[in-house]
């Protein structure tokens, strides 16, 4: 099956406007040695229906369905019918970077309008268009505090999760940046210590990645009084509930954006936000869109700050994004609006109302307790009085729940991360309560 | 009063429909007990104050929404001949393959046996790329092109250090994209520029000159970004070959030559591909694309952890086991469900649609070429170009008319621009691609309007000067959004929101 519309009579006449005799004759210009010989050895095209039914086929080996309490960044929220609806119609999903501003208004206001949202959610004034991921959004806050404070050294929490860390350091080793860790303490939050005064950057994630809120007051003050600035990485519904990182004091807010609207999608495509104070403006990178007016004087909206950008200052660019994930962030937006100020509230207590109960039930379990006692959201660290947690992991999920991931490192190392959404009913925890007591009976 | 749906009629921000208390949300209902924050999290610093979301009903939701797609010109509206973007049509089964629950639902980081059906979708996927691009193991994770380079550049880096040999250099033609020489830095190397010669390929003598012992490598775009072939690729890989140096393909041109040409073959040990381009995933405005990495044995082992793996039962799982890889560059798996829709697209062309697909491409971005070649001819018209090709409006310079111009003129008469200014070699540079997906009369059309608009440029430049007039705004002030930054809504002053 191809999609080019042409009939033997279009071919033929099209290339004899070109005095060729077949199409293979355009590529006769490419040294023969080089050109695939005969076929590539691939299996025959497809019919639509012959391509539905095999990936059906797949999609069936996967095991969805079960009753999701996992965490890790990626939470079981509700997503609208309105977010698929809107974003598949063709005139955004079939779009491009807006690099004509006239005939690509509405994408432009979208993003705009996202600016606006992520502004509001992390409490600075400055967003960009997206970036790909909340992970590789901190490795590219990090290097906006490199170029800010013109200094190389990054301190890491230990309770930021194990995949961005990862990621800081492999953005880090080429440029030769020193990347550090603080171990959390034993209530699962980062102590807050003086910090060297050659460190450009303190990341740390509120909620972190045991589910415990930071003092981030703290934290802030603590880089401020080294001259570093402070990179917060956001769960981005948890502002129902607390302050924004940016009116606490941090310099940096990026978060993952697959709990706003994304669905699970097993991670991707999703869409990493930044935020930042307005003296870094011009070191952010990718897309940002500013407001302007025509000669008309009438209302518009362009890339601004494209000096920033990769395709003007090469390699003296902020970074080089260049497509990013723009229709994942517009359909974060309209969720956003869907939820709007008063659901994120209700979102936010919903929550945490769920996570307290379904703490209180889990650790009524013999054998299970909670693995650090800080302050929690929708995420908590469970301790497992097993030797492998990853069997009750496996265990419960052939019982039809899904929990985890487990913790890596730290005071809290192999404890078992369940998370609550507003989706999760007082029935579900009684489920799991249930099974996970008989998987812990048969273990001990 | 505006007319029905009329696109130009202007839409106000989201926020400023907002009316405080309105909301489409309605979530379940509480069936535990419920907390007050203040006591459940007593030593914590609340909210005071939520942050200022807009609230409207979920009808002037939808209106809203829909208004601002009205204002955006797309691949399903109309021709869309932007050069080095490969807008071709988006298969509507691709994203209703992907969109199936059971491929959405899946959380991140369920067990590797709770999502054996995603795993055989990347596996699969895996065997397509590497047949293709003629090389030997894929990673997913990179979620777009430039994040591609980002990571065969780090390859080159992890390569040579595992030979004790940290190399300083990479080097880049004058006539490759941005994100090469932006992405060489961000790796820590100093981009060495090598010229394009009068044929519009890379100077090869001027390439001899360039590589050294510190050469990391070369990265390269074939065709280039005029859609020139470089039929010299077998002399500056064997150039690389004598340094050491490695070789980066940039895969944005790839629909030229696929199932045609393996950029293995040609020498090269990295390979992105740009799925958004050359397997028809959609734009989506800007994202979400997807970037995966190809590359040969010798790079293997330096890919990003995890990479798949299959065991004897023939399941697969995610290796971590991975010393010598150079660490991780997506806080999940990459855009999975975005490659989903790329192995449909490959799936349904099979190994000789795939060819075919080139070779209509090609010969697409060749009709329209030879049908506006005596009023805007090719900047560097000595080879045949591939599936695009830069003209050059440097003779309307003489009537007052720019490039800028001869693109705005083109919205008016239903047609998205082609690439303005781009590559920097050619003066006025207009860079355009059809696709293959386009019909005859569509790009007789284009000739006509591009014709037609040359010959008012002579006769009455200010009508190209004036350009758009059917549009919801005419041209914006860009300067004026640089120097009076407005980058997010503001409350109106006593709008206590």
């Amino acid at each position: 099956m191809e999609f080019a519309p042409h009939t033997p009579a279009d071919v033929e006449a099209m290339l004899a406007a070109l005095g060729k005799d077949d199409l293979d004759e355009l590529f006769a210009h490419i040294p023969e040695t080089l050109r695939v010989t005969g076929t590539v050895d691939l299996p025959d095209g497809r019919t639509e229906d012959e391509v539905t039914q095999h990936l059906t086929g797949l999609a069936a080996r996967n095991q969805a369905g079960g009753v999701c309490f996992a965490g890790g960044g990626a939470y079981d929220h509700y997503v609208p019918a309105v977010v698929p609806a809107l974003i598949s119609r063709g005139e955004l999903l079939t779009s491009y970077t807006p690099y004509q501003p006239e005939v690509s208004q509405g994408m432009l206001q979208a993003l705009f309008e996202y600016q606006t949202a992520i502004a509001e959610l992390t409490g600075l004034p400055v967003s960009n268009a997206s970036l790909y991921d909340g992970g590789s959004a901190v490795a590219e806050a990090v290097a906006m505090a490199c170029a800010a404070t013109r200094r190389s050294r990054t301190l890491l929490s230990q309770a930021l999760d194990a995949p961005s860390r990862t990621i800081v350091r492999t953005y880090a080793h080429p440029l030769r940046r020193p990347v550090e860790e603080r171990a959390y303490g034993a209530d699962g939050r980062t102590p807050v210590a003086d910090v060297p005064d050659d460190v450009a950057a303190v990341v740390l994630s509120q909620p972190n990645a045991l589910g415990v809120i930071e003092d981030v007051r703290a934290h802030a003050a603590a880089a401020h009084a080294a001259g570093a600035k402070l990179i917060v990485k956001l769960e981005a519904t948890s502002v129902g509930l607390l302050p924004t990182p940016g009116s606490q004091g941090a310099d940096l807010v990026v978060g993952e954006g697959l709990p706003l609207g994304q669905g699970l999608a097993y991670g991707g495509p999703t869409f990493g936000f930044l935020g930042c104070t307005s003296d870094q403006v011009r070191r952010v990178p990718g897309r940002m869109v500013g407001e302007t007016v025509d000669a008309h004087g009438t209302r518009g909206y362009v890339m601004t700050l494209r000096a920033r950008e990769q395709d003007i200052r090469r390699e003296r660019a902020t970074s080089n994004i260049c497509t990013n994930q723009t229709l994942c962030a517009v359909a974060g937006l309209v969720y956003l609006t869907w939820l709007g100020r008063g659901g994120l509230v209700e979102l936010a207590r919903t929550c945490l109302a769920r996570a307290r109960h379904a703490a209180e039930r889990l650790t009524a379990v013999p054998g299970v307790s909670l693995a650090v006692e800080g302050p929690f959201y929708k995420e908590f660290a469970l301790r497992l009085d097993v030797d492998d947690p990853g069997t009750v992991q496996r265990r419960l999920l052939e019982a039809g729940y899904l929990v985890g991931p487990v913790v890596p490192d730290g005071a809290a190392a192999g404890a078992v991360l369940v998370a609550l959404t507003e989706r999760r009913t007082a029935a579900d925890v009684e489920g799991l309560a249930v099974a996970l007591e008989t998987t812990m009976k048969e273990l001990v | 009063m505006p007319v029905l749906g009329d696109p130009r009629a202007p839409e106000p921000t989201v926020f400023d429909k907002s009316r405080p208390g309105r909301r489409a949300a309605a979530l379940p209902p509480l069936d535990v007990p419920a907390v007050d924050p203040a006591d459940a999290l007593a030593d914590v610093e609340l909210a005071t104050e939520p942050p200022l979301l807009p609230e409207l009903g979920e009808l002037d939701l939808v209106r809203h929404f829909t208004r601002l797609s009205q204002r955006n010109h797309g691949i399903d509206i109309g021709f869309y001949p932007l050069g080095s973007c490969s807008m071709k049509y988006n298969p509507r089964m691709s994203e209703a393959i992907a969109g199936q629950p059971a491929f959405r639902d899946v959380h991140p980081w369920a067990p590797d046996e709770a999502v054996q059906g995603t795993l055989g979708v990347l596996a699969e996927l895996e065997t397509w790329l590497c047949e293709l691009t003629g090389l030997h193991r894929a990673t997913f994770q990179p979620a777009a092109g430039a994040h591609g380079e980002l990571c065969g550049l780090m390859l080159f880096r992890a390569y040579h250090e595992d030979r004790g040999d940290a190399r300083r250099t990479v080097i880049v033609p004058d006539s490759a994209h941005g994100t090469n020489p932006a992405s060489a830095a961000m790796c820590g190397y100093d981009v060495v520029t090598v010229p394009s010669g009068p044929n519009g390929l890379v100077d090869v003598d001027a390439l001899e000159g360039a590589v050294d012992e510190q050469t990391a490598g070369i990265m390269l775009t074939n065709p280039n970004t005029l859609g020139l072939f470089e039929v010299e690729i077998e002399r500056m890989s064997r150039l690389m070959e004598d340094v050491g140096g490695l070789m980066y393909y940039d895969g944005a041109n790839f629909n030229a030559i696929c199932g045609r040409v393996r950029p293995g073959r040609m020498g090269f040990d990295v390979v992105h591909l740009n799925v958004h381009k050359t397997f028809a995933t959609p734009h989506g405005g800007g994202g979400p694309g997807a970037g995966p990495v190809v590359v040969s044995e010798r790079l293997a082992p330096y890919l990003p952890a995890p990479v798949l793996a299959r065991r004897d039962d023939g399941t697969l799982f995610w290796d971590h086991d991975r010393p010598q890889s150079i660490g991780r560059l997506h806080g999940f798996h990459g855009n999975t469900l975005v490659l989903v829709r790329a192995l449909a697209y490959l799936l349904a062309h099979g190994g000789d649609g795939l060819a075919q697909m080139a070779a209509k491409a090609v010969l697409n971005a060749n009709y329209v070429a030879q049908g506006i070649t005596d009023v805007l001819p090719l900047g560097y018209p000595h080879h045949q170009p591939m599936h695009e090709f830069v003209s050059t409006a440097k003779a309307l310079k003489a009537h007052g008319v720019r490039a800028l111009d001869v693109s705005k003129r083109l919205i008016d008469h239903g047609f998205h621009p082609p690439t303005n200014y781009f590559p920097l070699i050619v003066d006025e540079a207009l860079m355009i691609e059809p696709t293959e997906t386009e019909s005859r009369e569509t790009l007789d059309a284009f000739i006509v309007a591009l014709r037609a608009i040359c010959a008012e440029a002579a006769a009455d430049p200010d009508a190209l000067h004036a350009a758009p007039t059917t549009t919801p705004v005419g041209r914006l002030d860009e300067g004026r959004a640089g120097r009076h930054l407005v980058l997010r809504w503001e409350p109106a002053a006593g709008d206590d929101g």
